[in-house]
């Protein structure tokens, strides 16, 4: 059995597709857990994603917006707020 | 000090009336703080231009939530300074909205200190709903709520704050503890509560018997409707004594019944129980002559939404009865295959419902293990979604035999 990603590389993961494409896409949750699952294979599971998303959160790397849906994102200044 | 009173012609009208008016409430909170009296202005700005001058959504939230604080900013920051921020506090109510006098008062001098003062009780999600605050406010407004005891409540597509009757604690129609399984799924679902991780939001609404006092039916991708499976019970006597004070039992109570299920000779009522649909009218019109079975239980509906994206839904029965006790292990595996399911498959901004419909019911049962069962049709020959494989394989070897 392959050896299980750590938290710590999935979220760093998850970051890298946030940043790479910022402005082009919004990524909800269930579109990170995807992507990561995709990349990593069956060395990374729900847990482990969900722990990748709280630690993006709980570290202040992302925050979750809401346009319509919830989104998580890095943050910035918003337009609504100018 | 609160700035100088506003002109406000068009809000006047809403105070007219018998009834309660916002208007006269906000007027009353703009004497002493300065957001109120903006917010007076910015209203009666909106119904001059028939617009609204809100900006929703966003970015705000207080640290590690993506729940429960909901963004506004006014499109007129320079008109009205003290609203340029607006923000919305969801604050998970009590199971059946139950507070002591002490905390009320402990919650508004929070909200007196930190934001508008202004309040809804409750907002249609069930949440306690502060109106209005800025985003410098949000970390110790939820600092003092913490210390106080509550929470932040759900928003964006997250599990949305579990709501109930107020069941057994004040109704002895309860066929289960609305409660208590409420306080549980707010505990058990809270990482679904706070960490947005759906396509769009996900509602349990309880309600203790089928009079549906939450309207769970309607609002809630999950409604648990307390129900029984034995016969209503019947007081003998009652029935007589409602009779002789003059309740016309033909008129109103059997000839009113959707089933048709009750028959009243002038003396006593009897009732085919099998065919009843526990629509409670009977029970309602002689509360002291009939009451709910003693095998008592919950049915688990799915799929009721507003219109939002998609037109409205009513839930429809995915488990007929269950009977509701701790650990609510039933429950909760239930849950989970569904959340699995729509969250992998689910499209944006798409509820379980219409999920549901676009992929079929059979699919969808097929997919969360749960066996079709008639009451999950909900009319006559309509339906037809559920293909029983054996009974084609049936018919095809009949065929070949023919």
């Amino acid at each position: 059995m392959a050896e299980q990603v750590t938290v710590q590389e999935v979220s760093d993961a998850m970051y890298k597709m946030i940043k790479d494409s910022m402005g082009q896409k919004k990524w909800k949750a269930t579109d990170l857990t995807k992507a990561v699952t995709e990349l990593f294979g069956d060395r990374c599971n729900k847990d482990l994603t969900k722990a990748a998303i709280r630690d993006l959160i709980e570290n202040g790397k992302c925050v979750y917006t809401y346009f319509g849906g919830s989104f998580i994102e890095i943050p910035h200044r918003e337009g609504a707020e100018n | 000090m609160a700035e100088k009173k506003r002109s406000t012609p068009q809000l006047d009208e809403l105070e007219k009336g018998s009834w309660p008016s916002f208007v006269k409430e906000i007027k009353t909170a703009a004497e002493k703080n300065p957001m109120a009296n903006d917010l007076l202005g910015q209203l009666e700005r909106s119904y001059e231009d028939k617009i609204s001058h809100w900006k929703h959504g966003g970015i705000v939230g207080v640290l590690g939530y993506g729940g429960g604080i909901i963004g506004r900013y006014s499109d007129l920051p320079e008109e009205f300074p003290n609203v340029s921020h607006f923000h919305t506090i969801r604050i998970n109510q009590p199971a059946g909205w139950f507070y002591t006098s002490d905390v009320l008062r402990k919650l508004c001098d929070i909200w007196e200190k930190h934001g508008s003062g202004l309040t809804n009780m409750h907002g249609s999600t069930g949440d306690l709903v502060f109106l209005g605050t800025k985003t410098d406010e949000l970390e110790p407004t939820f600092n003092e709520l913490t210390d106080l005891g509550f929470d932040l409540g759900g928003s964006g597509s997250d599990v949305r704050t579990p709501s109930c009757c107020c069941g057994m604690a004040r109704c002895e129609w309860a066929c289960y503890d609305t409660m208590a399984l409420t306080y549980f799924l707010t505990m058990h679902y809270q990482d679904e509560l706070h960490r947005p991780a759906f396509p769009y939001k996900w509602k349990f609404k309880m309600s203790g018997c089928p009079n549906d006092c939450v309207a769970a039916i309607a609002r809630s991708d999950m409604s648990i409707i307390g129900t029984w499976r034995d016969d209503i019970q019947v007081d003998e006597a009652a029935v007589t004594e409602y009779a002789k004070s003059g309740v016309d039992i033909q008129k109103d109570v059997v000839g009113n019944c959707p089933a048709k299920c009750m028959e009243w000779d002038g003396k006593k009522i009897k009732i085919d129980n099998k065919a009843c649909v526990k629509c409670m009218h009977c029970i309602n019109a002689m509360p002291k002559a009939l009451a709910p079975g003693k095998d008592r239980g919950a049915c688990i509906l799915i799929g009721a939404k507003a219109p939002i994206v998609e037109g409205a839904l009513l839930s429809s029965v995915l488990i007929p009865f269950i009977k509701l006790v701790p650990p609510y292990k039933e429950l909760t595996d239930l849950v989970e295959k569904i959340h699995e399911l729509w969250a992998e498959n689910g499209k944006n901004r798409e509820r379980v419902g219409e999920f549901i419909q676009r992929i079929g019911m059979g699919n969808f049962l097929e997919a969360i293990g749960v066996e079709p069962t008639p009451e999950m049709v909900a009319h006559p020959r309509e339906n037809p979604y559920v293909f029983y494989e054996e009974y084609f394989e049936e018919d095809s070897e009949d065929n070949k035999n023919a």
